[in-house]
Parts: structure tokens; sequence; C-alpha cells
């Protein structure tokens, strides 16, 4: 059932480009059902999962697809696939929430944006190379387009660099699928096979960094992260919000699935390399954010640094450190969309600014108290206060690094440290600022939050909480997939 | 020698030739009676009836094999190549009644036939002789067909270019062809092969192979016998524009790939990563890798779409030309599919650019802004035609991109002899999405200019509507289900 998430997003899409509603709530109302029956679909499958402990993949659907290139369609999931697939559920019923007050070519808005979502439940549930390929760039297009056509600062600019770095990194994956294709016979792209196949070390010591890198360009791993500040900021609300909060985990994912499980041995001689350069992410986004002026770009470099744990979190080769990798995806996932909800749709579409001395004069607290409220949440949950999501995944990152890594360990709790300062700046400035320069009664008219804005906040508020304060949800179905035979190989590096 | 199987055997091409006589005729009875918007839509569809009774011919009857002691081969795979030219033929004759750019219509769509009864012979000739024969009368065709817009310059100019370069190229090959005759005492390509194998790195050998590289070079159009193809892309007539860079483009590469695997199969060489040898790899080795560099960077500058597509076509030779060295069956295959898949999208797109061209007077990227408010359904069809051209999936650009560059990896064992040419292939189509994307972000998400009529609709036929949507919903297709023809080619090609 859960490979409906797919179909279902794909033909809500073509539904709306074909029947293009003139009434707007039929619209948004088509969209929010698609999101909401993918998200269901997602829950039902995580809560069944595991059945059955000996066969930790659920296939979904197989068939043969190009016999002659040994190409299947391939469907499966595992608990990290399912983990990822409600994150995408729960993030797009977000983002459509967020995306009522667009009017303007709003069918084609709202099928981009399914398009997009298709792609990315796609990616998650592929376990054929080819094919989690050929969803991982249907993602790009829509991405330019939602970004090129509603999007705001710098648009189209913003918007061709992320596709032309998406582009870029899938070359490289491209140029290790080939070769792959190349020494193993060509008679498979399937993941596991070709996992269990195993290839020469001489081999995975030049193909890991290739792929491992080609991915990570999307999960923003330094210095090849410049462009999600820019897209992230260009990028309307709800795409910004998925950009941040699941398009870079399909980076992240593409580096564990493919890079890390078809090539472990080229994973070891390469982790020193990645992990500092994940370090580097965390220290560098977290330096950059704290002497942003504008509000997006805070958030922007938020993700940056956030993803740089995800990155240390699976080089650390051992099941602390991708477990809690992984949970740090679905965490940053949750509050990189509440941020950008909060700063693209509840403030900057009421204040026309993003700029934080300007909004250090408009006691936003108190003219939006409940925009106060979530953005008060998403922090606390982003500086990994305990009790939310964010500090339990940055706890097994780190705890992971330790076993691996001792001094990298050490500078990213350094990096935790840099995190809140430079969200209590932002929380600070944003919304608590001393000194309001007109009336709060004047500054508040008509400005009150909708019901749509509201549901989304408190969904994903739900998420943030539900999961900090009861982990074992998420890690019940990710530590089995773990301990399946092709990601052995993988995790017996780490243990020292 | 069987006069009556060969007849039979050629009954497709015959009739084509048929219908160029027919509609001469035709139109030169009817022209002083009908007007000229009429006379185009009967001469066209003479000429689409007579693609379809060559389709259908192919269709029913069984491939005849070779013919006349091997002088032509009318395999499986040749026939699909026919096929794929008579459908690429009907689409362009299509797109000719949009433009109706002439008043000569009967002498247009007959040449258009008889480009095409060349083409086709193209892909079927495995007598040096035949082969050029019908290279000329493809050639020729084209060449006139180049030159029908003689009120503009720029359209001269391009003619005059394209026959120049044409002519030499040919004198190169048939140069070539007669070394190759001289040596070995043989015009057909399977014959010569093994005596040619005999002779080793015969200097004379040498010459003549190179020699027939640089003659189909400059036909499939790499670098550096490209120069022709901006001038003529952008400035022949839009539908003969069109012929040139699909059928003609399909039809010599399926040349190309049998006069090197059957004629040279010893003389290959090598153009593996420090693994050179001489033979004719590393010649086609050097004209893909500087196609694919030149082709792709010289498009980022460009504001005529047209001539963005003539150097993204230049590209896309090189690209095809991977699969040509992987020198097997596979990469035959991928070759074929993937050129079958790109003549569909170009097409497509030469039509949409000859619809705003029509209405806008000009191809520059500007007269594309909004699109989508003038004709949402063009809009969507260049969508979809530009996106397979950039190889994105799940179109069919992608998938025979894939294949290619597939086939060229798994050549030579596991050996990865080609990957550095497979990865310079796959950083430069990176780089080609900024100029894809160009003409989409004109077409999606500009405003239209309020000077240009600001956003009323275009009026687009009925038949060019069908075709551009044909072309867009097959483009998609093959992009989705590609299986059951690439297994197809491939056993066709493994015999």
């Amino acid at each position: 059932m859960a490979s409906w998430t797919i179909y279902l997003s794909f033909i809500g899409a073509a539904l709306l480009l074909a029947v293009r509603p003139r009434d707007m709530r039929w619209v948004r109302g088509l969209a929010l059902g698609t999101a909401l029956a993918g998200l269901v679909l997602g829950l039902a499958a995580a809560a069944r999962y595991p059945a059955d402990p000996a066969a930790p993949l659920i296939v979904l659907a197989r068939a043969r697809w190009i016999p002659s290139l040994g190409i299947e369609y391939y469907l499966a999931a595992d608990g990290i696939s399912l983990t990822l697939v409600v994150l995408t559920g729960i993030a797009s019923v977000a983002g459509v929430l967020f995306s009522w007050n667009v009017e303007r070519r709003a069918a084609e808005y709202f099928a981009l944006y399914l398009a997009l979502i298709g792609g990315v439940y796609g990616v998650f549930l592929s376990f054929d190379w080819f094919l989690l390929f050929v969803f991982y760039e249907v993602a790009i297009v829509p991405k330019y387009f939602l970004i090129a056509i509603w999007g705001s600062t710098r648009r189209e600019y913003g918007a061709m660099k992320l596709a032309l770095y998406s582009l870029v990194g899938s070359a490289l994956v491209l140029v290790g699928m080939l070769a792959a294709y190349g020494v193993s016979g060509g008679q498979t792209f399937n993941l596991i096979e070709l996992a269990r196949g195993g290839f020469s070390s001489g081999f995975q010591t030049w193909a890991f960094p290739v792929v491992f890198v080609g991915f990570a360009v999307l999960a923003g791993i330094w210095p090849l992260h410049t462009w999600a500040p820019t897209g992230h900021v260009a990028a309307p609300t709800a795409a910004s919000m998925l950009l941040a909060g699941v398009v870079m985990k399909l980076g992240a994912y593409g580096a564990l699935r493919v890079g890390m499980m078809l090539f472990p041995q080229g994973a070891m001689v390469w982790r020193p390399l990645f992990a500092g350069l994940g370090v580097i992410g965390i220290l560098y986004g977290a330096c950059v954010a704290l002497v942003q002026r504008d509000f997006k770009f805070v958030i922007g470099y938020s993700s940056v640094s956030h993803m740089g744990f995800v990155l240390l979190g699976l080089m650390t080769l051992n099941a602390t450190g991708v477990g809690g990798a992984v949970m740090q995806m679905f965490s940053h996932g949750i509050i990189a969309g509440l941020l950008f909800a909060v700063v693209g749709r509840m403030v900057y579409d009421r204040m026309h600014t993003r700029d934080l001395a300007d909004l250090e004069g408009m006691a936003l607290n108190r003219v939006l108290p409940f925009a106060g409220l979530t953005f008060a949440v998403a922090c606390a949950a982003s500086m990994g206060v305990p009790g939310f999501s964010g500090f339990i995944s940055e706890l097994l990152v780190v705890i992971g690094a330790w076993k691996a890594f001792p001094p990298l360990a050490v500078l990213a709790g350094v990096g935790i440290v840099a995190g809140a300062a430079y969200t209590l700046r932002v929380l600070q400035k944003s919304f608590f600022g001393d000194h309001p320069r007109a009336p709060v009664e004047e500054m508040g008219r008509g400005q009150g939050l909708t019901w749509p804005e509201r549901a989304g906040a408190v969904l994903l508020m739900a998420a943030t909480v539900v999961v900090g304060l009861y982990p074992s949800l998420l890690l019940d179905i990710i530590m089995p997939s773990l301990q399946a035979s092709w990601m052995q190989a993988m995790l017996k590096g780490g243990q020292g | 020698m069987n006069y009556g199987a060969i007849a039979w055997a050629l009954a497709p091409e015959a009739i084509l030739a048929l219908t160029a006589l027919a509609v001469l005729g035709m139109d030169a009875a009817l022209a002083r009676r009908w007007s000229v918007p009429v006379r185009w839509r009967a001469a066209v569809a003479a000429g689409v009836a007579g693609c379809l009774g060559a389709l259908v011919w192919m269709a029913a009857a069984d491939p005849p094999g070779r013919l006349a002691g091997g002088m032509l081969v009318l395999d499986d795979a040749s026939r699909f190549v026919c096929q794929a030219l008579a459908v690429l033929t009907m689409a362009s004759l299509v797109l000719s009644i949009e433009t109706a750019l002439t008043e000569h219509i009967g002498e247009y769509v007959a040449l258009m036939l008889l480009a095409t009864v060349g083409l086709m012979l193209m892909a079927g000739a495995e007598n040096m002789v035949l082969v050029y024969a019908s290279l000329e009368l493809a050639s020729l065709s084209l060449y006139a067909l180049a030159a029908f817009q003689r009120e503009s310059r720029h359209g001269l100019e391009a003619a005059l270019k394209y026959f120049l370069l044409g002519g030499m190229s040919s004198a190169f090959l048939l140069y070539g062809m007669s070394a190759l005759y001289g040596l070995s005492g043989e015009v057909e390509l399977s014959r010569m092969a093994p005596k040619l194998a005999r002779l080793g790195m015969d200097p004379l050998l040498i010459v003549a192979l190179a020699s027939v590289v640089v003659g189909l070079g400059f036909k499939v159009a790499v670098v550096p016998f490209h120069l022709w193809a901006p001038d003529v892309y952008q400035a022949a007539p839009l539908p003969t524009a069109a012929l040139v860079a699909s059928g003609s483009k399909m039809a010599s590469f399926y040349l190309l790939i049998r006069f090197m695997l059957e004629g040279f199969p010893e003389l290959a060489g090598r153009a593996d990563w420090r693994g050179w040898e001489g033979g004719w790899m590393p010649l086609l080795g050097m004209a893909a890798a500087l196609s694919i560099g030149l082709g792709n960077l010289v498009a980022l500058v460009q504001s005529s779409v047209r001539r963005l597509l003539a150097y993204s076509a230049i590209a896309h030779a090189g690209y095809a030309l991977l699969g040509v060295m992987a020198g097997n069956a596979e990469g035959t295959a991928a070759v074929v599919y993937y050129l079958s898949t790109y003549a569909l999208a170009v097409i497509g797109a030469f039509g949409v650019a000859g619809i705003v061209e029509r209405n806008s007077g000009g191809d520059r990227l500007e007269n594309f802004a909004g699109l989508w408010q003038r004709s949402p359904l063009l809009a969507a069809c260049l969508f979809v035609f530009i996106l397979s051209l950039a190889g994105l999936p799940p179109l069919a650009g992608f998938v025979g991109k894939f294949a290619v560059f597939a086939a060229a990896a798994g050549a030579g064992g596991g050996g990865l002899g080609l990957i550095w040419l497979i990865a310079w292939a796959l950083g430069m189509s990176a780089v080609s999405l900024y100029y894809y994307l160009q003409v989409l972000k004109q077409a999606y998400v500009r405003e239209a200019e309020a000077g240009r009529g600001s956003s009323a609709a275009w009026r687009v036929l009925p038949a060019t509507r069908v075709v551009l949507l044909g072309l867009a919903v097959a483009v998609v297709l093959l992009g989705c289900f590609p299986g059951g023809v690439l297994s197809w080619l491939r056993a066709a090609l493994g015999s």
C-alpha cells in the first residue's frame, strides 16, 4: 500500500493540470486530500513495521522494467525508508496548509508541488538504483519552477543555482552508477543484490567518493552547500519547507542507501574526510547563521549546520551514529518546516520584511502571539532541548561520533552550543524586541493567523514533541533495519 | 539476380518515390485553380498518405534480409530505422503547412519525399556504390530544400554553406571509398572487412579510414565538421531544418555505425584512458569529446532558439558517438533508440519554434516569453521536448542517453576504458541544463510582453496540434516504457 503514496501524488498532480479547477477551494482541497492520503498511507505502513524481524524489507512492487539493461521496477521499504516517508507525509500536509494563500497559477503550483512530493516518495521507496535515480531527477524540475515562478528574493538565480547543483550531483551519481554497471557485468541495478555481490576494494575506493559526494551535494555538504541558503531564501514558503525538510534528506538518504551500502570499504577509507566536512558544516553553518541580518538566511544556514550532524552521523559507521543520523533527518525535516513556516508565511507575508533590525521594532510576540509560541517551540527543538526530537537525534550522533572519532565529537558538541547561540539571538531579535516603534494595537490590526496556518503549525509541533518524548516510536523501526544483512558490511567498520 | 524480389523488397521506397511524382503532377495540374493554403493541405495530405502506405507495408511484410548478393541488407534493424524515418518525414510535412513558406508546393513536398527515399536506402545499403548513390539522393534533395526561401539572405547563405561543405564531405567520402576499393578490390562492406584486416596499418588505409570518418562526420555534424549546422538549423526553412536535424542525422549515424562495425572491425583501435591505439576509435573519441564540449558550451550563449538547438544537436551527436564506440550490438541498439527519441523531441521543438516564429516574428528567447499564457498546449509540449533533450527522466531522452552510456561503460568486459568520456559527457550534460532551462524559463516563468499582442492566444492549426501532442506523448511513453523497444532492437541487432 505504501507505494500508493507515489502514485497518488502523481495522480493528484496530473488531475490538477488536466482539470485546472477554477474554484480555489477545489484546488486546495485536492492538494490537501492527496497530501493527507500520503501521510495516512505512510503512517499505516510505519505502524505495521517490522512485521517479521527476520525479514527487514517489505517488498511493495517488483517487475522487470528494462530487461536488456537489467533494470527492475522494484519498490520496497525498510524502517529507514518508512521514517522518511512519514516525514514526507507530515511535511507535505503542512506545506499545503502553509500554501493556502497562493492565488497566482494555483493549479500549476500545487501540481508541481505534488509532483515533487511524488518524486521524493519514490526515492525513499526504490531499491533499484536506476529507479531511485529516476525519482531523484524527477524531483529537480518541480523545484526549479516552484522557486522561479513563485519565489521571492532573486528567485531565478536561486532556482537556477539549485537546479545546476542538483544536476552536477546527479552527474556524479550517474558516473558511479555506470561504472558499477560496467564492472559488475551489467546484470542488475538491484541495490541489495549489488551490495551482496560486492565490489573490489580498489573500485570502491574511487567510486565511493564520487557517489557519496554526488548525493551529498543535495544534503548540503560543506563546501558544496551554497545552493542551500540562496535556494531556501528564494523559494516560496512551502517550497523552502520541502527543500530544507525533505529534499536535503534525499541527498543524505541516497548517500546512505547507495553510497555507503554498496561501497562499505570505500566508506572506511574516506570517512575521516567526510566526517570532517560534516563537522565543518556544523560549525560553519552555525557561525554564519550567527551574523545574518535576514531572518530567512539564519534559518537557511541553520539547515546547513543541522545537516552537518547527519553527515557526521553517517560517517561514524556504527549503529548508534547512523541511527542518530536517520533520526536527525526526521527531526530536522520537521523543525526546518516549522522555522520556514514562521519566517516565510506567518511573519513575512504580514510584515513584508525579513530584516531582523526592522523586526526588532515590531514586538511580534504581542502582534502574533501564536506565531511567537510556534517559533519558540521550533527554536527549542532546533537547539536540542530535551523533550524535543532534536535532542535525542543530536545526542545519538554525538555518542556515535565519540566511538569513532572523539575529537570530532567534541567539536560537534561545540556546534550544539553555537546552535543555541544563533537560535537564541534570532528568537530574541525577531519576536522579543523590546522597543516597539508603534503601538501594538495598530500593527496587529487584521493580522490574525488563519486556521490553515494554525493547523499546520500544530501538526509539526506535535510531531517534534511526540518523537522527542517517545523516540522509540522511530528508533524501533530504524534500528532493526540497520541489522539487515546488507547493512552489516557497512557497520562493521565503526565499532572501534 | 531476381529483379522481382528486389522490386518487392523495395516497395516502401517505391511507394514514396511514386507519391513524390504524384504530388508534383497534382500540384502542377491544380496550381491555377486552388488557393495556396488548399494546395499545401492537399500536397501534404498526399505526402503523409505515401508515408503511411510505406509504413503499413513495412509493418506488414517480413523484412527481406540480404538482397542482390549483399548489396542491400534490409533486416529488422534497418527496417526499424526506415520506419522511424517515415514517421519523422510525416511530422516534418505536417509542420510545413504551418510555415507555408513557398508557393512551389509540389516541388517542396516531392523533395522531402525523395530525401526520405535516399535516407531509407542509406539505412540498408551495404555496397559502397549504393551507399554513395543514396547519400547523394538524400543530400541533393536536402540542399535544394534548404534553399527554398529565396528572399531570405540568411536562408541562401545557409543553403550555400550547406551545399559547399556537404559537397566537400561527399568528396572526402568518395575518395576514401575509392581507396578502400583499390586496397581490397571489394565494394561490399562485409566482404571488404577480412581483406582490409590482412593489410594491417597500411598508410593508404589510414588515409582512407580518415577520409571516410571525415565524410560521415560532416553528415552527422560532429566537431570539427559541424560548421554548417548552426546556420542551416537557424536559417533554412523550418521543416527542412527539422528533417536535417532528425531524419538525416539518424540515417547518417546508422550508416556510420555499419561502416565502422562491418567495414573496419579489425581497425577499431582503442580510446581507453591511458590506453590509446590507432584506429577509428581514437578518431571518434576525439570527435565525441570535442562535440560534447563545444556544442554545450557554445549553446550556453545563444539567444536564437534554433541556433541553440543546433549547438545542442552537435553535443547530442557527440553523446551518440559513445554508443558507436561501444562497438557492439548493445551500443548500436542504444544509438538507434537514442537517435529515434532525440529526433522525436527535436522535431517537436522545431515545430513549437516555428509557431512562435510565425506569431511573434522571431525565434529569440524573448519571443518565447509567456508561452504558457498564449497556448498552454504548446508550452506543455515544449516542456516535454526540451526536458527530453536535456535528458531528464522519465522522458525518452534520458533512457536513450543512459542506454548509450551504459553500452559504453559495459564495453570491453568491465575494463571501464571509456569512463573518462562518459564522465565528461555527464558533466557537460549537467551544464546543458542551463540553456535548456533558459528556454523553459521564458516559456513558463516570464509573462508575455505587452507589446506583442499581450496574452492573446495564438492560433495553431489542428493538424499541428495533433502532431505536436502525438510527439510529446511518444516521448513520454518511450521514456516510461522503454523495455520492449530496447529489447526488440537488441534482439534484431544481435543476429
